[in-house]
């Protein structure tokens, strides 16, 4: 790598950690916003409570300082790597996070490179065989998946799998009691992981096919296709060397997109398969008002949107050498 | 003096086998339990949330056991005596217990429970201590409550949810909210704490030096978070979960459950509870504020259609503010039936001029958001205007904790007697913004607020009743609030797990008898 492309990305870097903190103070006002406050909530669960034991739970959370003290303690405290401590577990939030995260990393990986793989071989396909019978089933298949609610589509796998064919688990990572070891603790998180996996997958499959079939079709017009069919060339290697290579680039664009909301998690996969993962952990810490949970989480994934934007950029310049880093 | 012996004579018996004699128990097997939402900590003397109880309520014990009719039976107290002036209570405690660590449990322990920890961190028994004026320890085994004057509810104050058993070992002297054993809860209870994975499930498992000779019968339980209603429906049908504690799915999946082989179910072990729901309507300001207005809200709701309709018929209309569960129920209240022509008449007669009513829905599954709109056809069919409010529930609590709503609902428990459950509804020395669960509707009755003080320290229990009786009508007159219904909460489970619900917290202390039919 070019002292130039370290450079840009040293730049780069800087300014992601600038834009990081202006997105941790934003949220930190939104989240506070919404009405109600993390001791009503738990108080409420309870369903009994008196005006000492909210104070007791405001003043153990700090939410009895003034707005700007609480937004100084944050701040200063996330420039020291402290996210602080969950109202709900009374947990640090770092430790919580850095706990689900392998299950989210697992879900989301799992779909992420299963919707690549087989997005774009069947957008390569479809483009391949366009006009006809392959292409019209691809495209509708698509279709159909880009358009179903994720939610849907999960109970319905969830019914026919788990309830009439008895096949998969229905919920959770692993046969919990079975204290498994080896390949079988493998395998069975990875029979607890096909439900989820392929019906978080099936989106972005039918999105990079759509997208793969579309930019296949394009570039397969251009001149220097022709120049290369012309000169007496395999059309499968056309097809894979040059018409592929120059049409992956929205795909990566896209891709890019994907893995920055790779952490975020998949709030509706996780909780229809009772997955333990981080879009879960947050969607509840929304409801519970739990603000630094959903700070901590809110900043691992922009993080992670920030560092993938960077790591989309550079990727761009290996497919495309014509692209060329600089500020 | 005098003493009156109460608990002495069943007390050398197991609790179930003195009331529910079954087949001989088998020892053995797991057992998979639903708990949702997951609880925020184990620690039940210091969260008192539902889930913390169902979870907890296995490793934590009270010095009681209640069964359905309320009535008190020895757990780790073994007799009990109050004097006869009502004021001094001695308790006898079970002699050999031993916490999940080895120690000793004593009345050390017992004390300290409550006079220290739980007075300064559980908010629903502190009301009830500022009755008492000292607990003190005799002997190891023998604690007396001294009270400032005789305390009805007293008696039912001593399960598990209310006051659990802690070990004083262990706290004194500690920042209770920061102890490390919040995260690993030792009690005396039949299961001891294994494994708690966050967002997956908790493990429990039998405790051997259990001090109930031969229980529990189940040696590992496992309770599952799944966050999703119709996942949990699906996990039970699947066979992976034995449970469903009452409330876990939504109700219209109740019938398509309960109709499946091998499922049992039961509406036993919400007596102590007795959840109460009733529309919070709002006597400040706007229609709401006549009293004419809201007996028209009770005439104009068809509260058999909701009932037979989104509760699949399970629960009771409630007549008034004490549900028919709870002890002092008065049989010979007024009824308000389904009468639309009434209540338009009502409307008529205080002119209501079509002012527009909020109805804020309550955030808790499907089966609310369908009783709101079931409710905002009743109010319309009779001439009220209304709009309906949504929020979750952060919002839904800020809401009526401000004040800032024209109808709205709720289901609060009873907790087995109106002056633990009942009274803080209506007492306007209970009206304090900052709480949805106070006097929230501003009710202001000073012959009612008498009664209830009275009612609270009146013994014995004979005059308690009369005042109770004088304090429904009147409320039921005033209808502060419109009651909707006692709630039923079927708890679905599996037919191989036997003797499940004993006692009248149901699952929150069920499986220390229960046991795996093979």
């Amino acid at each position: 790598m070019s002292v130039q492309t370290l450079l840009y990305i040293g730049g780069r870097l800087v300014k992601g950690a600038a834009v990081l903190l202006v997105i941790a103070i934003f949220n930190f006002f939104l989240i506070r916003m919404a009405p109600g406050d993390p001791a009503q909530v738990l108080a409420g669960e309870a369903g009994a409570t008196d005006a000492i034991f909210l104070q007791q739970l405001r003043e153990q959370f700090g939410l009895d300082q003034p707005l700007y003290y609480q937004l100084w303690i944050y701040v200063s405290n996330l420039m020291q790597f402290d996210m602080g401590i969950t109202y709900r577990q009374q947990m640090p939030v770092f430790d919580l996070i850095m706990e689900r995260m392998p299950a989210t990393l697992l879900l989301t990986g799992a779909a992420f490179f299963l919707s690549l793989l087989l997005g774009i071989l069947a957008g390569v396909v479809a483009a391949a065989k366009h006009r006809r019978w392959p292409d019209s089933v691809i495209t509708v298949a698509a279709l159909i998946f880009y358009a179903t609610p994720l939610f849907w589509l999960a109970m319905m796998a969830a019914l026919f799998f788990s309830v009439y064919l008895e096949w998969l688990p229905s919920f959770g990572m692993q046969t919990v009691g079975e204290n498994l070891t080896g390949w079988q603790k493998i395998s069975d998180i990875g029979l607890h992981l096909i439900l989820p996996a392929s019906t978080l997958g099936l989106f972005f499959t039918a999105v990079y096919a759509r997208m793969t079939r579309t930019s296949m079709i394009e570039t397969s017009r251009l001149d220097f296709v022709k120049t290369a069919k012309a000169k007496g060339m395999k059309p499968s290697r056309v097809t894979t060397h040059h018409v592929l290579r120059n049409a992956l680039l929205p795909v990566v664009t896209l891709a890019g997109l994907q893995a920055g909301q790779l952490i975020g998690g998949a709030v509706l996969t996780e909780t229809v398969f009772a997955w333990p993962g981080i879009g879960r952990l947050m969607f509840e810490a929304l409801f519970q008002r739990d603000y630094n949970l959903l700070l901590g989480v809110f900043f691992v994934s922009s993080a992670m949107v920030v560092l993938f934007n960077l790591i989309t950029d550079v990727i761009y310049c290996v497919v495309d050498p014509r692209i060329e880093l600089s500020k | 003096m005098k003493k009156i012996i109460l608990g002495a004579v069943i007390a050398c018996l197991p609790f179930t086998s003195s009331i529910y004699a079954q087949s001989q128990p088998q020892d053995g097997g797991t057992i998979n339990v639903v708990v949702q939402p997951e609880p925020p900590s184990l620690m039940i003397g210091m969260y008192s949330n539902a889930t913390t109880q169902q979870v907890g309520g296995n490793i934590f014990e009270g010095l009681m056991r209640y069964d359905k009719d309320l009535n008190p039976h020895p757990l780790l107290a073994t007799a009990w005596e109050n004097s006869e002036d009502g004021k001094t209570w001695t308790f006898h405690l079970k002699e050999g217990v031993l916490w999940h660590d080895g120690q000793p449990f004593t009345s050390a322990d017992v004390v300290f429970s409550i006079d220290k920890l739980l007075r300064e961190t559980n908010a629903r028994l502190r009301g009830s201590l500022a009755f008492v004026d000292s607990i003190t320890a005799p002997d190891d085994y023998t604690v007396v409550f001294q009270l400032k004057q005789p305390f009805g509810p007293f008696i039912r104050l001593f399960e598990v949810g209310t006051t659990p058993m802690l070990p004083k070992h262990i706290y004194e002297g500690t920042d209770y909210k920061l102890n490390p054993a919040n995260h690993h809860p030792i009690g005396t209870g039949p299961f001891v704490f294994k494994e708690w994975k966050k967002g997956s499930f908790i493990h429990l498992a039998k405790n051997e030096n259990y001090h109930v000779k031969g229980l529990p019968h189940i040696d590992e339980l496992y309770w599952h978070v799944i966050p999703d209603a119709a996942s949990r429906s699906v996990a039970f049908e699947t066979g992976k979960i034995d449970v469903l504690p009452g409330g876990s799915v939504e109700n219209f999946d109740v019938p398509r459950l309960t109709e499946l082989d091998n499922t049992c179910v039961t509406t036993d072990g919400w007596e102590f509870f007795s959840p109460h729901a009733w529309l919070w309507l709002n006597n400040r300001q706007g229609p709401t504020a006549d009293k004419r207005f809201r007996q028209a809200v009770m005439y104009a709701m068809d509260r058999e259609f909701a009932k037979s309709v989104l509760w699949n018929d399970y629960g009771k209309i409630a007549k008034g503010p004490i549900g028919s569960k709870t002890t002092f129920f008065d049989k010979a209240l007024p009824d308000y039936e389904y009468n639309p022509e009434k209540a338009k008449a009502l409307l008529k007669e205080m002119s209501y001029d079509g002012t527009p009513v909020r109805l804020m829905a309550m955030p808790y599954g499907e089966t609310w958001q369908r009783w709101t709109e079931v409710i905002k056809q009743n109010l319309e069919e009779v001439g009220i205007k209304t709009q309906i409010v949504s929020t979750d529930v952060a919002g839904w609590n800020q809401k009526i904790a401000d004040w800032d709503y024209d109808i709205s609902f709720t289901y609060l428990y009873q907790y087995g007697d109106p002056a633990l459950g009942v009274s803080r509804t209506y007492l306007s020395s209970n009206i304090a913004k900052g709480s949805p669960w106070n006097n929230a509707e501003g009710y202001v009755n000073k012959q009612v607020d008498e009664w209830f003080n009275e009612a609270a320290v009146a013994f014995p229990d004979s005059k308690r009743a009369d005042l109770y009786s004088k304090i429904q009508h009147q409320i039921v007159e005033d209808v502060p609030v419109a009651w909707l219904m006692e709630l039923e909460f079927p708890t679905i489970y599996n037919c191989k797990v036997q003797n499940l619900v004993d006692s009248a917290i149901g699952v929150n202390d069920a499986f220390g008898t229960a046991w795996i039919k093979q």
